[in-house]
């Protein structure tokens, strides 16, 4: 017996179908990366490397992501906890307001930011009054980083929460636990694997945007300049070893990103199996 | 230790969960609340745990009042209906949370926490699962972790939300018997919320039965079943057979069927039967004539339950005789066989119970 859509040509055909087009989308780019990166030698890799405004570029691109996960992380699972475990009015629309940055693109999130925040912005006089730069500044770019990022951790809760209820937590309430108590022995435990799923995908995103960053950070090179920005200001300047190498960077990271990703997926399939 | 509910009352929104009820429960007393679902059952039993709070009205543990404490300090212990075990923790540390959970300064050592807790696993005869995860463990020994867990703080109270519902019939009654028998060894005051009427009788020392946010009766099992309160209780607590007709001159006629009644008022009456209180026979009598005919025939244990229809019923009748009558009259699908009433129940609008009367036969 064959089952439908089991026949071997039928098989072939779809497996090799999806192969070839997964390989020339996206395995080939992958690779045209580092080709290029290292298109010169390792040692001219390793100049443009040592470059002193692509060590800056990472520099702050490692500070942004290293401010924006934790912040996010503690966000997300306030908003995740606010709206699993308690009824208020506009619960529902808070649900649906946290998916704003995932609705708006981020060029139009970085121009929103630089309104209210820039020069002639609406609190942009109140801030220069007080001597403070958020604009082209790392904070801009944070700030930024933290509007697009921020729905990845609640969306990543959310559901997991709610199919869990609340049982468990009630429970050990009557077993006299305290609040932080409930929260580190059976609250976290059992959301473990979804915050770390949404960790990994806040800090991807926040390492890789481009798009608000470019409007907030005003590319000042060694200053305000991201991995992204970088990438495409080197390419700017007909530097294709040094945009492909910092792209390199980048996609290295990505890569990591994924075999965590894959890791933590291994490790929830198996502990499914021996639960 | 004794549990006084005064007024206590709630509601969600726009529906009344519990009307202002009143309800004393003794020190060692095992009470089972009783009803369908939305019945506000489960909501008093929570109210009392204070995992939810009353709109109104008070709530006495002995002599302390409880009303305003927080569930951790209402010295509980609480069965959740899908037991609620903490799923990335084994069984020993399941048992072992509350004791953990301690403050500092009151928390027993970890060597008495292990010696606490192998007792309590030695209670509910589960020493060899104690490294188990909860997901590895049948319905019925989650549901003995979750009595454990509960009973490791010693609480005052101990309340239970359809403790076993989710179980298979032979584990239920084996789990219940053996709750009996905790109960009364260890002598704690214990509610359970349940919507099987079999499991109430059995259990409880007395039955809370409730309907629409209300307490419809309190009584023992005993008195439940022979006297209920009303109409409501009388046909949650057993399958009911009607038969509504005209009374005239101690006469009841329905169709072509009719039965003596004796001094019942004229007019239209209904009464209600039990299905063991229907006897079947091959003949009319002098007083009776019921025509039935048999539509299905399920042999239960001790006894076989019939399907009764006939033109004069708006609904089919349920009736049980033992396996001898069931020979003797030799039935048979389709056969026609005489009702008699061995005794029948009686309602008025107010729902006020009325002297159940005994048909003469």
């Amino acid at each position: 017996m064959i089952r439908i859509g089991d026949a071997p040509i039928v098989r072939r055909l779809l497996i090799g179908s999806a192969l070839s087009l997964t390989g020339l989308f996206l395995v080939l780019p992958l690779v045209a990366i580092f080709a290029q990166a290292f298109a010169r030698g390792v040692d001219i890799y390793w100049d443009n490397l040592s470059d002193q405004y692509t060590l800056a570029a990472i520099g702050l691109t490692l500070f942004v992501s290293a401010l924006t996960v934790p912040i996010n992380l503690v966000f997300g699972i306030f908003l995740a906890w606010l709206v699993t475990r308690f009824e208020f009015p506009g619960r529902r629309l808070l649900q649906t307001l946290i998916d704003i940055p995932f609705a708006v693109s981020p060029v139009v999130a970085g121009l929103v930011y630089l309104l209210l925040y820039g020069r002639n912005g609406w609190l942009g006089g109140w801030l220069d009054a007080n001597d403070l730069q958020i604009m082209f500044a790392w904070p801009g770019i944070v700030l930024v980083t933290l509007f697009v990022t921020c729905p990845f951790v609640a969306r990543e809760l959310i559901p997991l929460m709610q199919a869990q209820g609340s049982r468990e937590e009630e429970a050990a309430v009557t077993l006299g636990a305290s609040g932080w108590t409930v929260f580190r022995r059976v609250t976290l435990p059992n959301i473990r694997g979804a915050l770390l799923y949404g960790v990994i995908l806040t800090n991807a995103r926040a390492v890789g945007e481009f798009g608000a960053v470019s409007v907030v950070a005003g590319a000042i090179r060694g200053e305000t300049n991201t991995l992204p920005l970088q990438v495409e200001q080197l390419y700017q300047d007909y530097n294709t070893v040094g945009a492909f190498t910092s792209a390199s960077l980048l996609a290295l990271m990505a890569l990591m990103t994924l075999a965590a990703k894959a890791m933590l997926d291994r490790r929830a399939e198996r502990r499914e199996k021996n639960a | 230790m004794s549990i006084r509910i005064e007024q206590v009352a709630k509601t969600f929104g726009r529906t009344q969960a519990l009307a202002p009820i009143d309800l004393n429960i003794a020190d060692g007393e095992l009470i089972g609340l009783l009803g369908p679902s939305g019945s506000g059952k489960t909501t008093l039993l929570r109210i009392m745990a204070g995992l939810e709070q009353a709109d109104g009205g008070r709530i006495h543990f002995g002599e302390r009042d409880v009303t305003q404490l927080h569930v951790r300090d209402r010295r509980i212990g609480f069965v959740f209906q899908h037991y609620a075990l903490f799923r990335h923790m084994t069984v020993f540390e399941n048992v072992a949370f509350g004791l953990r959970a301690m403050p500092r300064r009151e928390r027993p050592s970890n060597a008495d926490i292990r010696s606490r807790v192998t007792q309590l696993l030695e209670m509910v005869r589960l020493n060899e699962f104690a490294e188990r995860f909860p997901a590895q463990l049948s319905g019925g020994q989650q549901q003995r972790v979750a009595l454990a867990r509960a009973l490791a703080l010693k609480p005052d109270v101990l309340l239970l939300d359809e403790p076993f519902g989710a179980l298979d019939a032979k584990v239920r009654q084996e789990l219940r018997r053996w709750l009996r028998h905790l109960h009364d060894e260890l002598n704690f005051t214990s509610v359970f919320v349940t919507h099987d009427q079999e499991e109430a009788l059995e259990l409880s020392d007395r039955v809370v039965v409730m309907s629409n946010g209300r307490i419809e009766q309190i009584a023992t099992p005993d008195e439940l079943y022979r006297q209920p309160a009303n109409r409501f209780v009388f046909e949650f607590l057993g399958d009911v057979n009607r038969l509504e007709g005209d009374v005239r001159d101690g006469v009841l006629t329905c169709g072509d069927a009719h039965l003596d009644v004796g001094d019942l008022a004229d007019g239209g009456q209904e009464l209600l039967l039990r299905p063991h209180e229907i006897s079947l026979a091959g003949e009319p009598s002098a007083h009776t004539h019921l025509p039935v005919t048999v539509t299905a025939i399920v042999p239960v244990g001790a006894e076989v339950r019939l399907e009764l229809e006939a033109d004069w019923l708006v609904e089919p009748w349920l009736a049980t005789i033992s396996h001898a009558d069931f020979e003797r009259l030799d039935v048979q699908r389709g056969k026609r066989l005489f009702a008699t009433p061995t005794h029948w129940h009686r309602f008025n609008a107010q729902t006020v119970a009325e002297p159940a009367a005994v048909a003469m036969s």
